[in-house]
């Protein structure tokens, strides 16, 4: 087999796990969109500060120690304990469940009603008054993420290709996690969505507010519920992201990879963001692979956009996207 | 009434009278933002050495130290902000921290007299005074720092290179690209094949850079990163398990923070730096009393001895000499801008110097003059030791490449001189 082949199947591979990580970041957009038509600019906000709390947490790290510290004097910074990373992530959960009760008391059930170019302001507000919290709260350092998550090349998946091709391929061991969570995470939002009182309530709340008050159906409930899962799949993000990079605030940029995603999956589709992240994560890689050496590289922060751009042509609503039709 | 209007305009006056005759320093910093992590230790050991001569020597010179800060956040807009609203009020010198605000501020400092130090990293070619009356960048540049990267990798192999190949992973924007066309011409000199990975901001993925180098093997990889793009590629470069002892860093990808997220396993991984590491000087002991423990410490008292920490007191150190030599030169204390530049393109830095400052070792000797603003172009390599949890200098400083580097500089500063109409200077 040619080498440029199998190179080429080594870069589709990666780019398959490379789009479930874009994934992870879309589906929070996908959650809140879907079932309140925000678009949430916070959403790679929250990846971090989920990310940073779970840190504190489990380094027994004192919230807020550096104003604590300015005003009385003290000198202190942590606790002297470790916390289990389950504990710990269990513990961030119950912090991001309060922050999205918090959001929805104290921003958005004042603006119910209101045009979505109000609401999507509103996450933008939201999502620099949390970078600052975050930093107030944890101190901007970065911060090594451990939650015993494996990296590094996979041994076995190196051996068998290199004992069918001559060429063993180099897959990342946090890559496969991350794929094996986001496939289960997938699942269990779908079927939540499906099959539970509480995910057809969720529906219900996403074709109509009004029909779904009518019937009884909570809309502040509903609204805490989304920004809850919101926030745990920003969680399982920041995890992912943060032991790559360790946990720091340019985590929150990595929304800027979901939004290609978003754009060619559709903004109210759980699969649509899978679909759409492997696409764009095999899409931009294989055209740095083939194209890149041609034009100098780094082509693929521009080339995603392009290949979400050309699929909106022949699907404005994106592959898995609801085509709204508003009629007179 | 007219005693009431009296009294208040000698109050006023009053007030005013000693800010006129501060040394006004601003520290135009970053503690907000992806790359705050960076910005703080810097911030805090340039701002802690300031403190530490008001404190301890009563300023310089006699005259206490007015240091100003404005909080940039990395953003090249910001930044200009900040330049902007604080210039007034003979501000002394101007360290922007940032290739981006650096570009932004080169013409507006020089069209308002106003000096800018930007130690090792803006323009690289402002090294010629001739042309950069206004720009400083000693004691060494990015040119100086893609030469010494080669020089250690021709002492490691007996000065042969020939049949060697080095990669370049470098951010894909201005600051990223400075040491390309340096390599290239190091690379027809040397005979080592060169192959360029640009990496686009922030960097955060860089998967296909990293599968290239282990399908094409290179024997050094050189990195021209800053931020999440250098934890990454630490962090890739683990995954690959790229040997650590060829994989060599510019000054800006090698601090302690870069190494964090790879932990143990980014042992031995080699960064280029112009100034000596750790904590062991006497300047140490007196910020720690003078600073740390009065409760005068510009952040948390917790980064002192590392790499950007080490970094801003140096800097703050260079600044405060320039005055000095401004100072002696011109017989006077409160100090004009336009004379800082003039201590700046006099200043002289010797071992004798450093080690009465309470800095023995620190940093290499140099010389600034009016052709040449870049100093001496000395530069060293430090190594990452992970049971320690620090880097060590591990070579002595080497010279870089002036016979190419000069040419380079006076390429690209006479093009500069010819589109923006300058008259040369220093005959």
């Amino acid at each position: 087999m040619p080498e440029q082949l199998i190179w080429g199947m080594e870069v589709f591979l990666n780019g398959l796990m490379a789009g479930v990580l874009y994934a992870l970041v879309a589906l929070g957009f996908v959650l809140i969109f879907k079932a309140s038509g925000i678009f949430n600019f916070s959403q790679g906000v929250m990846a971090l500060f989920a990310a940073l709390t779970l840190v504190g947490i489990m380094e027994g790290q004192v919230p807020f120690s550096h104003l604590i510290n300015a005003a009385f004097g003290t000198e202190i910074h942590h606790f002297g304990w470790h916390v289990p990373a389950v504990a710990a992530i269990l513990l961030t959960m119950v912090v991001m469940v309060a922050l999205a009760w918090l959001v929805n008391q104290l921003i958005f059930r004042h603006l119910v009603n209101q045009e979505p170019i109000i609401l999507f302001m509103a996450t933008i507000g939201l999502a620099y008054f949390l970078e600052g919290f975050g930093d107030i709260m944890w101190g901007a350092d970065i911060k090594k993420l451990d939650v015993g998550l494996p990296q590094g090349i996979n041994s076995t998946i190196d051996e068998v290709t290199y004992n069918i091709f001559g060429y063993g391929f180099f897959i990342d061991n946090l890559d496969l996690w991350a794929t094996a969570v986001a496939a289960l995470l997938v699942i269990a939002l779908v079927i939540f969505a499906q099959y539970t009182k509480q995910g057809r309530a969720m529906r219900a709340v996403a074709d109509d507010h009004q029909a779904a008050l009518s019937v009884g159906i909570s809309l502040n409930f509903i609204w805490v519920m989304v920004w809850s899962l919101a926030g745990f799949v920003a969680l399982v993000a920041g995890i992912m992201w943060g032991t790559k990079s360790g946990v720091q605030f340019s985590l929150s940029l990595i929304a800027l990879k979901a939004l290609p995603v978003l754009m060619l999956g559709g903004f109210t589709s759980i699969p649509g963001a899978i679909v759409g992240g492997l696409i764009i994560g095999v899409g931009e890689k294989l055209f740095e692979f083939i194209i890149g050496p041609m034009v100098g590289g780094a082509t693929e922060n521009w080339f995603a956009y392009v290949l979400a751009l050309i699929f909106l042509v022949f699907r404005p609503q994106g592959l898995f996207g609801e085509k709204i039709i508003e009629r007179v | 009434m007219k005693q009431k209007l009296l009294t208040a305009v000698t109050a006023a006056v009053m007030a005013a009278g000693p800010a006129l005759a501060e040394l006004k320093i601003v520290d135009t910093s970053y503690r907000t933002g992806p790359y705050a992590a960076n910005g703080i230790p810097f911030s805090d050991g340039y701002q802690d050495y300031f403190t530490l001569l008001n404190e301890r020597d009563g300023g310089i010179g006699g005259e206490m130290i007015n240091l100003v800060e404005c909080e940039t956040g990395y953003n090249t807009e910001k930044g200009v902000e900040c330049y902007e609203g604080t210039k007034g009020d003979d501000s002394l010198v101007y360290q922007p921290l940032s290739t981006g605000i650096t570009y932004q501020l080169i013409p507006k400092a020089s069209a308002d007299g106003i000096p800018l130090h930007t130690m090792g990293y803006g323009r690289t070619s402002a090294k010629n005074g001739s042309v950069f009356k206004w720009v400083f960048n000693y004691p060494a540049n990015y040119w100086d720092g893609a030469s010494h990267a080669v020089t250690h990798i021709l002492n490691q192999n007996d000065g042969d290179i020939g049949d060697k190949t080095i990669a370049l992973v470098y951010h894909n924007s201005a600051y990223g690209k400075e040491p390309i066309r340096t390599l290239e011409k190091l690379s027809e000199k040397h005979g080592y094949d060169l192959t360029l990975l640009p990496v686009d901001h922030p960097g955060q993925e860089q998967k296909s850079q990293w599968l290239q180098i282990r399908r094409e093997k290179p024997d050094y990889v050189i990195m021209w990163g800053w931020g999440v793009m250098n934890q990454v590629a630490i962090q890739e470069a683990v995954n690959i398990r790229f040997p650590m002892e060829n994989f060599i860093g510019i000054w800006w990808s090698g601090s302690e923070n870069d190494v964090k997220a790879a932990g143990e396993r980014a042992d031995g991984y080699k960064a280029l730096t112009f100034h000596n590491l750790g904590r062991d000087y006497p300047v140490y002991d007196d910020i720690q009393e003078y600073v740390v423990d009065a409760g005068l410490a510009a952040g948390a008292g917790d980064q002192i001895g590392s790499v950007l920490y080490n970094r801003g007191m140096y800097a703050a150190m260079l600044a405060a000499e320039a005055v000095k030599t401004a100072q002696e030169m011109h017989g006077v204390a409160a100090i004009t801008p336009e004379q800082m530049r003039d201590g700046m393109e006099n200043l002289e830095i010797t071992e004798e110097k450093m080690a009465a400052i309470g800095l023995p070792n620190f940093g290499p000797e140099f010389t600034v003059t009016c052709e040449n603003h870049g100093g001496n172009g000395l530069g060293a390599v430090s190594q990452w030791d992970a049971e320690a949890g620090k880097f060590e200098l591990i070579t002595d400083y080497y010279q870089s490449d002036q016979e190419i580097i000069q040419e380079l500089v006076k390429e690209d500063s006479m093009s500069f001189a010819e589109e923006n109409d300058i008259e040369l200077r220093c005959d």
